[in-house]
């Protein structure tokens, strides 16, 4: 399977909400569309495996889950091109998009690009992270939703987050067991939140998070105010360690799973050359977007998480205002039959209320963002928090520098589980701030894809001059 | 904020920093100022190759000085190692240029042949082989290798670790590495020297500009000229793999982590924030084609640097006539030459003077005669 | 690590991991399948073979790398299972040419 034409309207890179949403109103305004998505199914993260999960019983996964279903076959029925399974490997300002699909490479061009690529996990940079045994919630709640997965042994979930206790009322509404919640929500932050509290309150989020929260609690135990966690073992992951109320506690542990919110995936934006800002609340970079959500590329938007966490719904209704912005810049004469742009806006603050005092309270704390000692950062290179250190103290001014000094940031996962804690840390170690010392250089490709996939891309003269000599 | 150094080094790469630890080798107050995070980086985005073969066509004395780079290596991999226990993976067991039609592997010949004839230059071992002589040596070459040129002289080195142990070593020596420190004036008045960053003013009683093709700006400020010809190349970089290749070769080689570098292309355009996709092709499928097993491994980086390339491909070192005490270096080679500017050039500046019989042909003047011929590198 | 709810009905596929058969079930990535198969497979990594399981899931950490089907560092948790499929272990670099 390859795209079936080289050029396109719009292509839309990444089918979670703001992927199927924008890519469905595209197409039905009669834009030629690709969809582009890395999965074997239409979903996303959120609504992962939404055509196919054997979690049948629909009160298991949720009401907010089988929500996606709707958008799902409304993409289908909209005309759009749909690629499952395809790795977009680069972008770059002249719109041209390359493509890993089925074991070979190709490259389109789109008259407007949409990136939807959404959120990854918030590294969670603990002692003994790398340990087999220790994996993120999100990783658990995918082979939940794909596989019907259930953690087996002693199981901890330890962080912060509405993803964590949705993930608790999920495993153990299905029958798993959770032997402990360890909540590392900073007392702190409730203060903090609460004058953004009404907002929240009259949002969709407050009574079902409310519930959810009750019934994990009523389930199994919790544990609140969690500092200082360790994860030890041979090999794997064995026991936990934690601090509350003052207490050290240390916990036998088979499956741990860590989570402390989610941030942009940032990856094939900033290598496309969008300009990026540090979001001083939700501590990560967002692109800077204009009314239109276009970044400073030309032609190129972004909807969805990518675009700053906002959620399901935001990333909904996100997707639909940069589809229609599209849609006025290409065919404006098919505007006419969609909503209009400032009600889809109005779309959009609805979604988004309340996310602020969601977003002060979960605000993860340093010592989970910021580890110290020999704790790994990179965990491809398996460069350590001391080793940075290290590297600062002989010259490392910021990421691309910490690059030649210990090769933080170069293996295969391009520092997405890296960047933001070596951003933070070498802010911390400088007595600068996150956007002073800014962040890795990202290139193409920006998933590996093979050498004979590049070799087997166009080349013209020109190009063969410039090597051949 | 005024402080006094005997020599203020500008430029932070391999060259300031090979030259910065050949000064604080030997005692001399030193301060290394750099700029910061994202800068044109030639030092960070280079190939790491040790190598000779083919280089000073157009200038014998370039040979020379490449040999004896190349041969001064171990002592300083050896000395980097003592001082800072950093192993910088120096491998001098020869290295390849693969040819994949006859008509480049007679064009390789006849470069050798113009090499030998030039009087003047050092003879060492080149030798050509055949498809066949080769895969005794290179077990994973393609059918379509019609052969290579080989030279015993040539190596590689982890460039990176390289650098990591110059600053490590920089450090202990005592020299000062600033970064955030870029020089966007310099004036020379009562025999010293004060540099202007955004981070106040730095004096020092000579200078040194390695500041790569930014030379060609900072050189007239002191009464020296640097005559530049930068150029683009692009990098492929794969994941890491187990030991496949033994020797490097001059478009290909493994690194002692196990990733597998492929480059060598050369343009004119100077924007080093983006890649040429169809360039990125023509070294992937050239790369293939020499080592098919290659094909299968995944690339996880691709970038583009610019080359510090002085106009005619050579070296320049030069002491500045009407402001004594202020030198010029630059040149394309500052892995291959990195020894020899720590234990050369370096004690000639503690000196106050370039070796005229060594260094001589080198004299930026040799722009004011005419173009010479580029022939530069590879 | 994992074990499968009672209700799921999907299509069995059966696979090879280092040679011993397991039952996966249609729809399973590669790295969801090894998580269930009560095996251990654990990979080593390339750098200084320190064991690893899956991390994410999601397709951006890259501790599920596998060989499958003789092609190594393939992300197992983006490839569907398919039948007869041969999965090894990862113990640190691959091979050139696997």
């Amino acid at each position: 399977m390859t795209p079936a034409r080289d050029e396109y309207d719009v292509a839309v890179i990444g089918a979670g909400p703001a992927g199927l949403a924008a890519a469905a109103l595209t197409a039905k305004a009669g834009l030629s569309t690709l969809l582009l998505d890395e999965n074997q199914g239409p979903g996303g993260q959120v609504w992962r495996a939404i055509t196919t999960t054997p979690v049948q019983d629909k009160t298991l996964l949720g009401k907010d889950y089988w929500a996606g279903k709707e958008l799902v076959e409304d993409l289908r029925k909209s005309g759009a091109e749909i690629l499952q399974g395809a790795t977009v490997w680069s972008l770059d300002r002249n719109l041209e998009i390359g493509i890993s699909v089925g074991g070979g490479a190709c490259l389109i061009k789109a008259k407007r690009v949409i990136i939807a690529t959404g959120a990854l996990e918030r590294p969670f940079p603990i002692p003994g992270w790398t340990l087999p045994g220790v994996m993120t919630a999100g990783a658990a709640q995918t082979v939940l939703k794909s596989s019907g997965l259930l953690p087996e042994g002693r199981t901890v979930i330890a962080g912060q987050g509405p993803l964590l206790w949705l993930l608790s009322a999920q495993i153990l509404r299905m029958g798993g067991k959770i032997d402990l919640v360890l909540d590392t929500t900073d007392k702190r932050n409730y203060r903090r939140a609460l004058p953004h509290a009404a907002a929240f309150i009259t949002s969709p989020y407050f009574l079902k998070g409310l519930a959810m929260m009750r019934e994990v609690r009523r389930k199994t135990r919790v544990v609140s105010g969690v500092t200082s966690l360790v994860a030890s073992g041979e090999g794997h992951v064995e026991s936990l360690s934690f601090e509350a109320k003052g207490k050290k506690t240390t916990v036998p542990v088979d499956v741990l799973l860590l989570h402390q919110g989610v941030v942009p995936n940032v990856n094939l934006a900033m290598s496309a050359g969008v300009k990026h800002h540090w979001d001083d609340i939700q501590l990560c970079w967002a692109p800077e977007l204009d009314g239109k959500a276009e970044t400073s590329v030309p032609g190129v938007h972004i909807a969805g998480d990518g675009a700053g966490i906002g959620g399901a719904l935001a990333a909904v209704a996100r997707g639909r205002v940069v589809a229609r912005a599209a849609i006025d810049a290409l065919k404006p004469d098919a505007g006419a039959s969609l909503p209009s742009a400032a009600d889809l806006k109005t779309a959009v603050a609805k979604a988004e209320k309340g996310r602020l005092f969601l977003d002060l309270l979960f605000r993860p704390t340093k010592q989970f963002r910021i580890p110290s000692d020999d704790t790994i950062v990179c965990r491809c290179e398996e460069v350590t928090a001391q080793d940075i250190r290290d590297s600062v103290a002989v010259g490392a001014t910021g990421p691309n520098q910490l690059k030649a000094y210990r090769r933080a940031g170069m293996g295969p996962c391009q520092g997405r589980l890296c960047g933001l804690t070596v951003t933070e840390l070498m802010a911390e170690a400088r007595s600068k701030t996150p956007e002073e010392i800014g962040y890795y250089r990202l290139r193409a490709p920006v998933k590996p894809i093979m050498l004979s996939e590049l070799a087997r891309l166009p080349k013209t003269d020109e190009a063969t001059k410039a090597v051949v000599r | 904020m005024s402080r006094e150094y005997d020599v203020a080094v500008v430029g932070g790469g391999l060259l300031g920093s090979a030259i910065a630890w050949g000064l604080g080798r030997i005692g001399q107050r030193v301060c290394v100022l750099d700029e910061g995070d994202i800068a044109k980086r030639a030092s960070r985005a280079n190939f790491a190759l040790v190598w000779v073969q083919s280089k000073g066509l157009g200038m014998p004395a370039y040979t020379r000085w490449t040999v004896h780079g190349a041969r001064s290596w171990p002592r300083l991999a050896a000395e980097l190692q003592e001082q800072t226990g950093l192993d910088v993976c120096l491998q001098q067991n020869g290295g390849f240029h693969i040819t994949l039609s006859d008509q480049e592997l007679e064009g390789r010949a006849e470069i050798f042949r113009k090499l030998r004839a030039q009087p003047g230059g050092v003879d060492y071992k080149i030798e050509i082989l055949d498809h066949a002589q080769m895969k005794q040596m290179l077990p994973h070459i393609g059918p379509e290798v019609t052969g290579a040129s080989f030279c015993p002289l040539d190596g590689h080195v982890n460039s990176l670790r390289t650098f990591r142990a110059l600053h490590t070593g920089l450090a202990r020596f005592g020299v000062e590495y600033r970064p955030e420190h870029a020089v966007s004036n310099i004036v020379y008045e009562n025999g010293a020297f004060r540099l202007t960053t955004a981070q106040g003013d730095i004096a020092a009683g000579k200078i040194v500009l390695a500041a790569g093709n930014a030379n060609q700006v900072l050189a007239p400020m002191v009464g020296l000229e640097a005559p530049m010809g930068p150029t683009r190349g692009q990098v492929i970089v794969t994941e890491r793999t187990q030991p496949f290749l033994p020797h490097p070769v001059s478009t290909i080689r493994q690194t002692d982590e196990g990733t597998v570098m492929i480059g060598d292309s050369k343009e004119d355009l100077l924007d080093d924030t983006v890649t040429n996709k169809g360039i990125t092709s023509v070294m992937a499928d050239r790369a293939e084609r020499m080592f098919p097993l290659l094909g299968r491994l995944n690339v996880v980086r691709s970038w583009s640097g610019i080359r510090v390339m002085p106009k005619d491909g050579f070296p320049i070192y030069e002491q500045s006539e009407t402001c004594p005490g202020a030198f010029v270096a630059c040149c394309h080679s500052g892995v291959t030459l990195a020894a020899n500017h720590a234990y050369e050039i370096a004690p000639m500046i503690a000196a106050g003077a370039l070796d005229e019989t060594r260094l001589g042909a080198f004299t930026v003047k040799r722009f004011e005669k005419s173009e010479a011929k580029s022939s530069g590198y590879y | 690590m994992f074990k499968r709810i009672e209700e799921d009905r999907r299509k069995p596929v059966e696979i090879t991991v280092e040679g011993q058969r397991v039952t996966a079930r249609e729809g399973d990535t590669v790295a969801a399948a090894l998580l269930a198969s009560g095996l251990d497979v654990r990979r080593r990594t390339a750098v200084s073979g320190a064991p690893r399981l899956p991390y994410c899931m999601m397709g951006v950490c890259f501790d599920c790398l596998v060989t499958i089907d003789g092609v190594g560092n393939r992300q197992g948790c983006l490839v569907p299972v398919r039948e007869g499929m041969k999965i090894e272990i990862q113990k640190g670099r691959r091979e050139i040419g696997r």
